[in-house]
């Protein structure tokens, strides 16, 4: 009488795995070029920060951010990578570095031309619209799952779900970045015969850029938070090791972790928002 | 302060039969969901608002037909919404017109595919906007060579012509600079310099000096005045500003709810305004800088040749009721004039031809002087002003009494009888 009755149930949920299923067998190797695409650049990236000495590390690091953000930042970098090394945790730090740059190039290399897609054409901005809408509301481990489904355990799922979650930034704001260059301008390089091409280099993309760079920011943001998340699909790093602290209740090692994700946070997001501001503005480095 | 405004050969162009630079014919402009459909159903009565309120349609350009010359400065002049922008996007294609034919060099424009758009606008037509339309990522170098690095030309030629460019606006020394670093007049300078350095034949100008201070506008206007006499250009100008329509303009079209009520010469415009809305707009224009002397010059009364005989001489005056005589060759050059008084002085000395008498020095002006600048002249003597042609030819003479005219009649209104 109170239960929903049973005859209206409805096999969704079935219907759903019979697709998944199908997918994962008829599209297999289309999901093994994308976890090769994937793994080979991931991998190599991290022997090779692994590689590299840890003052070479800082050194680099510290470099980009006294170039792009000044003084402070660099200054922050070293002490934060510092306390990082001496807590033993630069390891992991440099794998979860591996997996942010790889999930945010990712993100990047099909957001911006997908916003660029959105800006040309009034149709597939309100084809995209309500995908991004309903993309960023829905809560992230959501993605861990057709993740884990289509590519396995690891970080490859990992980076294909930081990939998922943290996209819609980029492809929104390169999209707003484009439709809000001045009117005029884009009309001056038409007048003078630019081509679609080259409008969108010379003038579109340019002008656009502050506002794709904020959307890149939130993309990196929004994939360092991914990556604590997706350590429990099996990715390796900071994430796990926040993880292995709350199973174990080892607050200790868990509150370490989490400082150390926070000081990579910090570092990126200052360089990331930097990059977008010089230039244009005059205003120079502002720190 | 006087407007150098030099007056073309424009204005009998009808006769002599040449090719419109630009011409365009019967142009509509609707915008809406459906113009065609708004366009066939339109009813020749309906105004600009009828339309709007039954169809939701806005008619900015109306068929609107004129013809530029070359090397032509034709000004397009209304209100905010006159349909001024639009006309002008339509002529290098930025707006599709919704019927109408526009030509340049006698080619349609509407059967270019995007191909040859692209070359006509790389190489014929440029254009500069009211905010100026610059790239504020680029140095003033940078944004002067744009068009040429679209034309895909060398760098070496890019950078000569537009150091070319750059040093005719005045703006040498200033390469480097970002766009942000400069005022306004300096900002539209690049503009300008930009669309000078593709070397197109037609320039578009929408409102380029409307964003600038008055005393910036007021340098702008000269200093464009002073380039076109170095490099000729066929100009189309659109302004909301009649003094500026007049001052630069060789032929002005004026626009009401995208309309052109009138097209004429400055001259034309202040002096035979079409109908009522024009003639409001002339009333308070200042006619001494506009009316030519041409136009209000008169035949000289009395015109003799040198070996006249004083005695004549005074018997013309008298008849005529003149006070100066006009002595010309046989090929019509004005050699000097004589007054009544030199006459009777000749008579007197018994001379037997006024030759020896004759003033040499006497004040004369061109046929395109502006009636303000004849003023001095008429001020100092007594005598009229001779308007003399490019061969000294006696074209007429304009009198104080004409130039008080002029100068103040029909400033008030159009009807006032004097
Ligand atoms: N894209 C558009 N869609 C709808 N209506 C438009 C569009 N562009 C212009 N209009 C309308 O067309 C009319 C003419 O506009 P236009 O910009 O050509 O006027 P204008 O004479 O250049 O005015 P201003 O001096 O303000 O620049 C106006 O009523 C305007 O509202
Ligand atoms: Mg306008």
């Amino acid at each position: 009488m109170f239960d929903f009755p049973e005859f209206f149930s409805f096999p969704l949920g079935d219907w759903i795995n019979i697709t998944v299923d199908w997918l994962t067998l008829e599209w297999a190797p289309f999901f093994d070029v994308i976890t090769i695409a994937i793994r080979e650049p991931l991998v190599s990236l991290e022997h090779f920060l692994w590689w590299l000495p840890w003052w070479a590390v800082i050194v680099i690091l510290a470099a980009v951010a006294w170039r792009f953000a000044g003084r402070r930042i660099a200054l922050f970098t070293v002490c934060g990578m510092l306390f990082i090394g001496v807590m033993g945790l630069w390891d992991e730090t440099m794998t979860t570095l591996a997996i942010i740059v790889t999930s945010v190039a990712v993100s990047v290399l099909v957001g911006i031309p997908l916003g660029i897609l959105a800006a040309k054409s009034d149709r597939v901005e309100a084809v995209a619209r309500p995908f991004l809408d309903g993309m960023q509301t829905m809560p992230s481990f959501v993605y861990l799952i057709p993740a884990v489904f289509f590519f396995g355990l690891g970080k490859v799922p990992a980076v294909v779900a930081t990939f998922i979650y943290a996209v819609p930034p980029c492809i929104r704001l390169t999209n707003l970045g484009i439709r809000q260059v001045s009117s005029e301008v884009v009309e001056a390089g038409k007048a003078f015969g630019s081509t679609g091409l080259q409008l969108l280099f010379k003038i579109q993309l340019p002008l656009a850029r502050p506002t794709i760079m904020a959307g890149v920011n939130q993309t990196i943001m929004m994939a360092l938070a991914m990556v604590v998340i997706a350590s429990m699909i099996g990715a390796s790093g900071l994430g796990l090791e926040v993880l292995r602290g709350i199973q174990r209740l080892d607050v200790g090692q868990g509150f370490l972790a989490g400082i150390s994700i926070v000081i990579v946070a910090i570092l990126i997001d200052r360089v990331s928002q930097a990059l977008g501001r010089t230039r244009e503005t005059g205003l120079r480095r502002g720190g | 302060m006087p407007i150098t405004r030099k007056k073309s050969k424009v204005s009998n162009r009808s006769e002599v039969e040449e090719e419109a630079k630009v011409l365009c014919q019967n142009l509509w402009k609707i915008f809406g969901p459906d113009p065609q459909q708004v366009l066939s159903n339109i009813d020749d009565g309906a105004t600009k608002q009828e339309v709007l309120e039954e169809t939701g349609h806005v008619i900015a350009v109306k068929d609107v037909s004129f013809e530029v010359y070359e090397n032509e400065i034709f000004v397009i002049m209304g209100l905010s919404g006159s349909g001024k922008s639009t006309l002008v996007r339509c002529i290098n294609r930025l707006i599709e017109p919704t019927s109408g034919m526009v030509l340049i060099d006698g080619v349609d424009i509407a059967q270019m595919n995007n191909a040859e758009l692209r070359q006509l606008r790389r190489h014929k037509l440029s254009m500069v906007f009211q905010n100026f339309g610059l790239l504020p990522h680029r140095s003033v170098l940078d944004n002067v060579v744009f068009g040429l690095e679209l034309r895909r030309e060398k760098r070496k030629e890019r950078q000569k012509k537009a150091a070319r460019a750059i040093e005719m606006v005045g703006l040498k020394g200033w390469e480097k600079s970002r766009i942000y670093e400069l005022s306004g007049g300096m900002q539209q300078r690049v503009g300008l310099a930009r669309s000078l350095a593709v070397d197109s034949e037609i320039i578009l100008m929408d409102e380029p000096f409307s964003a600038l201070d008055p005393l910036i506008r007021r340098q702008m206007q000269d200093e464009f005045i002073n380039l076109r006499s170095v490099v000729k250009k066929t100009v189309i100008f659109i302004t909301h500003d009649l003094i500026e329509a007049l001052k630069l303009g060789d032929r002005i079209a004026i626009m009401k709810d995208g309309e052109i009520v009138q097209i004429g010469t400055p001259e034309e415009i202040v002096s035979q305004p079409a109908d009522d809305y024009v003639s409001e707009f002339v009333r308070d224009v200042p006619r001494g800088k506009v009316v030519l002397a041409e136009s209000i010059m008169e035949k000289p009364a009395v015109l003799i040749s040198s070996d006249q005989n004083p005695e004549v001489v005074i018997e013309e005056l008298k008849a005529k009721r003149a006070a100066v005589a006009f002595v010309i060759d046989a090929d019509g050059k004005l050699e000097g004039i004589v007054t009544k008084e030199q006459a009777m002085a000749a008579a007197q000395k018994r001379l037997t031809s006024i030759e020896g008498v004759a003033q040499r020095e006497f004040p004369s002006t061109s046929p395109d002087t502006t009636v303000e600048q004849v003023l001095p002249l008429v001020a100092e003597g007594n005598v009229p002003v001779a308007v003399l042609d490019e061969e000294k030819r006696l074209l007429g003479v304009v009198t104080r009494l004409a130039l008080i005219h002029a100068m103040y009649a029909g400033n008030e209104t159009n009807d006032a009888n004097e």
